[in-house]
């Protein structure tokens, strides 16, 4: 580049700074979004259900239902809530009381001393079906464990055939802010990167001042760059503030390199401004671009990313979408970076994608700003 | 005065459906995201990646690796030789359960002691590392089960028969697609209203309906009711689209559905109309428009469930007009509840929507005069 370009550059750089300075909006996007944004997701979104509200019914109340009805008192996944008929339990099932019956039939103990395998009836409310499925894993451990308990009074090693010791590799508490709050920054920097820029340049459009840029001296790669150059750094800032949130305010473990977190932010803030420039080459104006903005970037994110959900379940023409969501590959070195630490099988591949997505956005900007001209 | 308002109305929806780019956004957009959303927000495991470390080679251990092998959640991917790659493999995301088969595994089966396995997942994804669980226990217990019942062993004092209502394959789909109705009406609707005044402001042409004998009333009245009739629309072919498309069963009656359906419009409306009254440029509209929708989707229990929350964010979520629609959406479509059943949730809505209302009657007037 020229000396006379550079300073072309460097003016238009201060023109971009003086700009933003001045509408505090954009500053409001980089910085006060993502804090907002962290704070409710952080706080809001999780999927460890605790206290679950369940009736255990006990037709016929005795010592070895009572032994049973323990485990759930004891156990941190219930409250459990004492019926003594099922009709009762089932009213409070379809009014939303509790969402889960375990059913103790008045033979219970009877038949679990004479000839054993006794029915316990277990009925969740199946409309979240995930909160179900979670539910029905919590009784059975608690089934599980007095089964040993019961054993073991009785003299015996167990009555079960296998002794299971499960083991969670990473995040051993199973607690889901863990992986959720590094998915959460890869959703929310996707939105504020796109939407930066978008909002920015659908505004130079409708306001006419694009076209005053263009019949300066001043090429269009310079004007991108100096549009690209001052919403990087801001996406940086953002981005650097939303990791120390997540690590001193929600306490979650960043077992990686920093500069890992880096690099990898970096690349990914590239392609989501370089989506946002490519969506306002397209849109002329600020309605259509914060529309698509909203329903390309930030939905995609949030359901596409295998940020809650596991991609590897998805029917095969939905997970070849993944592969074009940026979000999805900044998601698995996140997670892998602040739970599991520098997994160079999982960053490199992903780390590749992101930079092969910011040159496509980037250079398709490029394009479809230069056509645009004529 | 009527005759005014419609005639606004009119201009409104030409203004929005003339444009080929915003009439696009509006119809392409949502029937995308209804289709790939439907399909890919789903709870649901199927073909997990899995590797065994079988320690002892046995009958009775390959029928276990069979039980695994055989069921629709799994997929066997590797055999390995020895505990070294374990931790390789669940790394690199190659494995998401490790099963490991203890060298005592036959000889302790024989002689009717627990016989040791270990299972190792992945908990990156901690629900899905609570559900992989969930589904390993369910097939080792009916292994054990039906181990004990063939060969001899102690039958354990009770088991778990275990149902669920109205969701019997506990498919998550059920759970998702309703939801969407719910989604895709809010961004639609909020988009729609919230942008009718600010681009009358940039434009200029918000002046010129001042000075016209219309009252601040009308004119918002002639702002709200076509993001009403679109809202109401989007939602009437994405309800249709669950059943017809996702056969998602509704249940329920559709007066139970539109009552609650029409108050969740009119109050995102009211939302909307205050948006639209506040700020000055199309661009500060996104933004508020963003800014509430953003958090009223997280806090709605769409993907998580509200009672999971911290106490005080439960307490935020009283505000959001979403988590009733929520509940009415998913218990007309699954639990096929009534009306009567419903009053619960739709009398918030009904208040949340006319302090809406007002409070945006209230803020135009000022800015209008």
């Amino acid at each position: 580049m020229n000396p006379v370009a550079l300073r072309r550059l460097r003016g238009l750089l201060r023109k971009e700074f003086l700009q933003i300075w001045r509408d505090p909006s954009a500053l409001a996007i980089a910085f006060l979004l993502p804090a907002i944004l962290l704070l409710i997701f952080g706080y809001g979104v999780s999927l460890d259900a605790r206290n679950v509200p369940l009736a255990v019914v006990t037709q016929r109340p005795g010592a070895l239902a009572a032994s049973f009805a323990a485990g759930f008192r004891h156990s941190p996944y219930f409250k459990p809530r004492p019926f003594l008929t099922i009709q009762e339990a089932e009213r409070a099932l379809r009014a939303h009381e509790v969402q889960g019956i375990v059913w103790l039939r008045s033979d219970f103990a009877r038949r679990a001393l004479a000839g054993g395998e006794a029915p316990i009836g277990v009925i969740v409310n199946g409309v979240d079906a995930n909160d179900a499925r979670l539910v029905e894993g919590y009784v059975q451990q608690v089934w599980a464990t007095w089964l040993s308990a019961q054993a073991r009074s009785q003299g015996h090693d167990a009555s079960m055939a296998l002794a299971v010791e499960p083991r969670v590799r990473f995040n051993p508490a199973v607690s889901s802010r863990d992986y959720l709050v590094p998915g959460l920054i890869a959703v929310i920097m996707t939105l504020t990167g796109a939407l930066l820029t978008a909002l920015v340049i659908a505004r130079e459009w409708e306001r006419g001042t694009m076209e005053a840029l263009m019949v300066t001296r001043v090429q269009m790669r310079e004007i991108l760059l100096a549009k690209l150059l001052p919403y990087f750094l801001l996406g940086m800032g953002g981005m650097a503030a939303s990791v120390v949130m997540a690590v001193l305010l929600f306490g979650v473990p960043l077992v990686g390199a920093w500069w890992v977190l880096a690099g990898a932010s970096a690349l990914f803030m590239l392609s989501a401004l370089g989506m946002g420039l490519l969506i306002s080459g397209f849109a002329r104006s600020q309605f259509v671009a914060g529309q698509i903005a909203l329903i390309v970037t930030f939905l995609p994110a949030f359901l596409l990313s295998g940020f809650v959900f596991d991609i590897g379940s998805m029917p095969p023409a939905v997970q070849w979408v993944t592969h074009v969501v940026a979000a999805r590959y900044f998601v698995a070195i996140l997670q892998s970076v602040f739970l599991a630490g520098n997994v160079w099988s999982v960053i490199v591949p992903n780390a590749l994608a992101l930079a092969a997505m910011a040159a496509v956005f980037l250079g398709l900007a490029r394009a479809v700003f230069r056509r645009r001209l004529d | 005065m009527w005759r005014q308002v419609l005639a606004l109305v009119i201009k409104e929806m030409l203004a929005v459906l003339r444009d080929a780019k915003s009439r696009a956004v509006l119809i392409g957009p949502p029937l995308i995201q209804l289709l790939v959303f439907g399909y890919a927000a789903t709870f649901d495991l199927n073909h997990v990646p899995m590797a065994v470390y079988n320690r002892d080679p046995s009958q009775a251990s390959r029928e276990l690796v069979a039980h695994f092998a055989g069921s629709p959640t799994f997929r066997v991917v590797a055999m390995l030789r020895s505990g070294r790659r374990i931790d390789e493999l669940i790394d690199s995301r190659q494995a998401q359960l490790v099963l490991v088969i203890d060298r005592r595994f036959t000889r302790d089966l024989l002689t009717h002691r627990p016989a040791p396995v270990q299972t190792i997942v992945d908990g990156r994804n901690s629900n899905t590392a609570l559900l992989i669980e969930g589904y390993a226990n369910t097939i080792l217990t009916d292994f054990a089960l039906r181990w004990g019942e063939t060969h001899g062993g102690r039958p354990p004092p009770a088991v778990l028969q275990t149902r669920a209502l109205y969701n019997p394959t506990l498919s998550s789909h059920w759970f998702i697609v309703p939801g969407i109705v719910a989604l895709l009406t809010q961004v639609v609707t909020l988009l729609v209203v919230s942008l009718s005044v600010a681009r009358e402001r940039e434009t200029g042409t918000f002046d010129q309906l001042l000075v016209t004998p219309m009252r601040p009333v009308d004119i918002l009245l002639g702002k709200g009711l076509p993001g009403l009739l679109v809202g109401l629309l989007e939602a009437t072919v994405i309800i249709a689209a669950a059943v017809w498309w996702f056969d998602v069963p509704l249940r329920g009656g559709l007066l139970a559905l539109y009552l609650g359906l029409i108050l969740f419009v009119v109050a995102v409306t009211g939302i909307g109309l205050m948006i639209s009254s506040l700020v000055s440029t199309q661009q500060q509209a996104l933004l508020g428009a963003f800014l509430f929708m953003v958090p009223s989707i997280i806090l709605s229990g769409f993907a998580t469930p509200i009672a999971n929350m911290p106490p005080w964010v439960q307490d935020l979520t009283l505000v959001n007009p979403m988590r009733y629609f929520l509940v009415i959406v998913r218990s007309v479509f699954l639990e096929g509840a009534g009306v009567a059943a419903l009053a619960s949730q739709d009398w918030p809505m009904a208040v949340i929507g006319a302090v809406n209302l007002v409070a945006a009657t209230w803020l135009f007037r000022r800015r209008a005069i």
